[in-house]
């Protein structure tokens, strides 16, 4: 009895010291692994390879706008357009409030205070509790006079003046000067400025709507409405919603397709329904290899011979995904309960009509439900497949992030491609509880 | 039983005394709406098939022929240089490894983000309740997000290189595993909790002591599978950011003919990989959870 317990306790002792030393030694292995890929990504050049600037651009163009008044110093032409491009370019001659041009000169009211002047000497402009910045081209070079000694937010050099402060941003260079106003939200969202809608309050446009003479006298008010926002230059909401659609699409159709060829694969390869033996082997080795060889692979293979497009995209998830399906079919038709198959045999029915009546009937709802499942992540899949197949909102946030500069168009697509993940998550969470409630 | 199946639905009613015949008709309203789903829903997949095809670059018919011709191509020049693909192979090790990497980073960092939400996110359990719809729904977000997006984005500010996939990934992750995790964490017995709290243990002790080392087992096996997608997400965001195997992929795939020995040592690596990565991890996922 002494001997047994002097045994037990030294084993008790002994599991202690190896748990306790677990507990200690497991942390600190995956504290080291971490130390180690910090040094092999070389985590501490990346402070000084990160672009705060960037961020700051990022975060700025996300939530607000800015419009630029132009001159072209050769030919005096004043022009103002929202963010600067020929999209969002207000009709020549026209300005909005806060500018007033005359031939001579150009006024820009920054707010605060804050006046920009453009005239035929130069530009010039006040800053409150600062004083008057003005600049004048002689020969070859830009004459800057302002209050000294000049604070950092002004940058000069003999060829170019960059002025920026919370109102805004001025800069003048020998070929044109250029001023930003900044202003919070997105610019232009439902209607561009060629449409006779863009500007207008939402009273004025309700009023319109339902009882404003027409606009166009071809169509209704509101009819031109849903044209000009559906067809909007600068957010093309008809193109996005399409791309979204081709998205849903892509991950619907590789998805569906992928369960239509796996439900017959995998009674090949599972064991109560096929008892070939070699037969069984092969098809679960090609499973393995389907899946193995990984979607990415099969998505480069797939577009070299279809060429970019939605059904590249489909046929992508669907061959990667018949891989897994045909891997959980064949294991969910091994656990059926052959009870159900053996009285559906008694009535001397062949293997067809057993398999229809003995075993669909008992695994619809798990084959459902991981059907279902995959649809789910699968149109977050769409998304990365379209970057690379070339189609649906991938594409199009790949585009509009490689220009660098639509941030605010990057912001609006992230924020649709949330919600329909989110959309696809509830439908199949709600398809799953309906469908596998019912059966 | 039959008005139990019918419901106190109108019209004409079926005959209750004969049993037979109400059955018979049961059965054939199901084939009915069984027959009208069938039917919509191969409508839908044909439209869709249509409808994908004709926005496509290339139809399905003639894509279907050029199956093969790529992978033959490339077969065909790597079979010429075979004798190079071993070297080829141990050339893109480097690569493969700071792809592992990525993944077994963000694996690790996500897993440890989603320990925290999930644990604040389950009823019972949480440390503010108010604040467990919060959690959740900023999980939720995190599952949506698409890893793509967020490393793309962060390119831009922290420019090449894996850090930005790493946090990509690992973002997705706490989502994911997040969600999971909750799951397993509802499903802990509360004694262990309520006889720390007896004892005046706080609410980090309480999780701690009482609720890991029951959820432990699964959730590791669940950071285990996640680990299996996340190599995979990392050869994708290589393919279309920076950095690892993907990204030699890429390159190899641009340069195109003359560098398909490149490209076959690639896919035989990352394939490989892969597979060596799944069957490990199944393994131990196994050994975990059946506890032998």
């Amino acid at each position: 009895m002494a001997m047994l317990d002097a045994t037990l306790t030294d084993m008790v002792t002994r599991s202690f010291l190896r748990r306790r030393l677990i507990a200690f030694a497991v942390p600190l292995a995956v504290l080291a692994y971490l130390v180690y890929t910090a040094v092999a990504f070389d985590l501490a050049g990346l402070a000084s390879r990160a672009r705060m600037d960037n961020a700051a651009i990022l975060m700025s163009d996300f939530v607000s706008h800015k419009v630029h008044v132009t001159r072209d110093n050769r030919n005096g032409q004043v022009t103002a357009s929202v963010e600067g491009e020929n999209k969002g370019a207000y009709p020549a001659g026209t300005f909005p409030d806060w500018v007033s041009a005359s031939d001579a000169e150009t006024v820009i009211d920054l707010g605060g205070g804050h006046v920009v002047t453009y005239d035929a000497a130069g530009g010039r402009y006040v800053v409150p509790g600062y004083g008057v910045i003005d600049i004048r081209p002689e020969a070859n070079r830009l004459i800057l006079t302002a209050p000294e000694p000049l604070p950092d937010w002004i940058n000069a050099s003999d060829t170019r003046v960059t002025v920026t402060t919370d109102a805004g941003r001025f800069t003048y260079t020998r070929s044109r000067v250029e001023t930003f106003r900044y202003f919070a939200g997105w610019e232009l969202f439902f209607f561009t400025l060629d449409s006779p809608f863009a500007g207008k309050g939402i009273g004025d446009l309700a009023a319109l709507a339902l009882w404003g003479d027409r606009v166009d006298p071809a169509r209704p008010n509101i009819v031109a409405m849903v044209s000009d926002v559906w067809n909007n230059k600068m957010w093309r909401h008809g193109d996005v919603a399409w791309a979204l659609f081709e998205t849903v699409l892509m991950a619907f159709l590789g998805t569906m397709g992928a369960a239509l060829v796996a439900l017959p694969l995998g009674f090949a390869a599972a064991r109560n329904f096929n008892p070939i033996v070699p037969l069984r082997g092969l098809i679960r080795r090609v499973f393995d290899f389907v899946r193995g060889v990984d979607g990415l692979i099969w998505t480069i293979i797939l577009s070299r011979a279809f060429g970019p497009g939605p059904m590249t995209g489909s046929l992508a998830i669907l061959l990667t995904d018949s891989g897994s399906f045909g891997k959980l079919f064949s294991e969910a038709l091994e656990n059926i309960d052959e009870k159900q198959v053996e009285g559906i045999r008694s009535t001397g029915a062949n293997g067809l009509l057993r398999a229809r009546f003995g075993v669909i009937p008992q695994v619809t709802p798990v084959l459902l439900s991981q059907v279902l499942y995959f649809l789910e992540s699968n149109t977050r899949s769409a998304t990365v497949i379209g970057a690379i197949v070339g189609g649906g909102i991938g594409l199009m946030l790949t585009q509009a992030i490689q220009t660098q500069k639509d941030w605010e168009e990057v912001a609006y697509y992230i924020t649709l491609i949330v919600l329909m993940v989110m959309a696809m998550d509830s439908l199949s969470g709600w398809l799953r509880r309906k469908l596998i409630k019912g059966a | 039983m039959v008005e139990i199946i019918y419901g106190p639905r109108g019209g004409k009613r079926p005959d209750l005394t004969n049993g037979h015949e109400a059955y018979l008709e049961m059965v054939r309203r199901k084939r009915m709406y069984g027959g009208l789903l069938l039917l919509v829903f191969i409508a839908l997949m044909a439209s869709g098939w249509n409808l994908a095809a004709s926005r496509n670059a290339g139809g399905f018919w003639n894509g279907i022929g050029n199956v093969f011709a790529f992978p033959s191509e490339v077969f065909a020049e790597a079979w010429e240089k075979r004798a190079l693909i071993p070297g080829l192979v141990v050339e893109h090790v480097p690569a493969l490894i700071e792809t592992i990497n990525i993944a077994a980073v963000a694996t690790i960092l996500g897993a440890a983000a989603a320990v925290v939400m999930s644990l604040l996110a389950t009823r019972g359990l949480a440390r503010w309740p108010r604040a467990v719809p919060l959690f959740r729904r900023a999980m939720d977000a995190m599952r949506a997000i698409p890893e793509i997006v967020i490393a793309l984005v962060l390119i831009y500010i922290l420019g090449g290189g894996p850090v930005p996939a790493v946090i990509a990934i690992a973002v997705h992750t706490a989502g994911a595993l997040g969600k999971l995790f909750s799951e397993v964490a509802e499903n802990a017995d509360l004694k262990p909790v309520e006889g720390l709290q007896s004892v005046g243990a706080n609410w980090t002790q309480r999780m701690w002591l009482g609720v890991i080392p029951q959820v432990a087992p699964n959730w590791l096996s669940y950071g285990l599978l996640r680990f299996e997608i996340n190599v995979r997400a990392s050869a994708i965001l290589g393919f279309v950011g920076e950095g690892g195997i993907g990204y030699d992929l890429k390159i190899a795939m641009q340069w195109g003919q003359g560098r398909y020995d490149d490209v076959v040592a690639i896919f035989l690596l990352l394939f490989l990989a892969i597979v060596v990565i799944d069957r490990t991890s199944d393994h131990f996922r196994h050994r975990i959870v059946k506890g032998h």
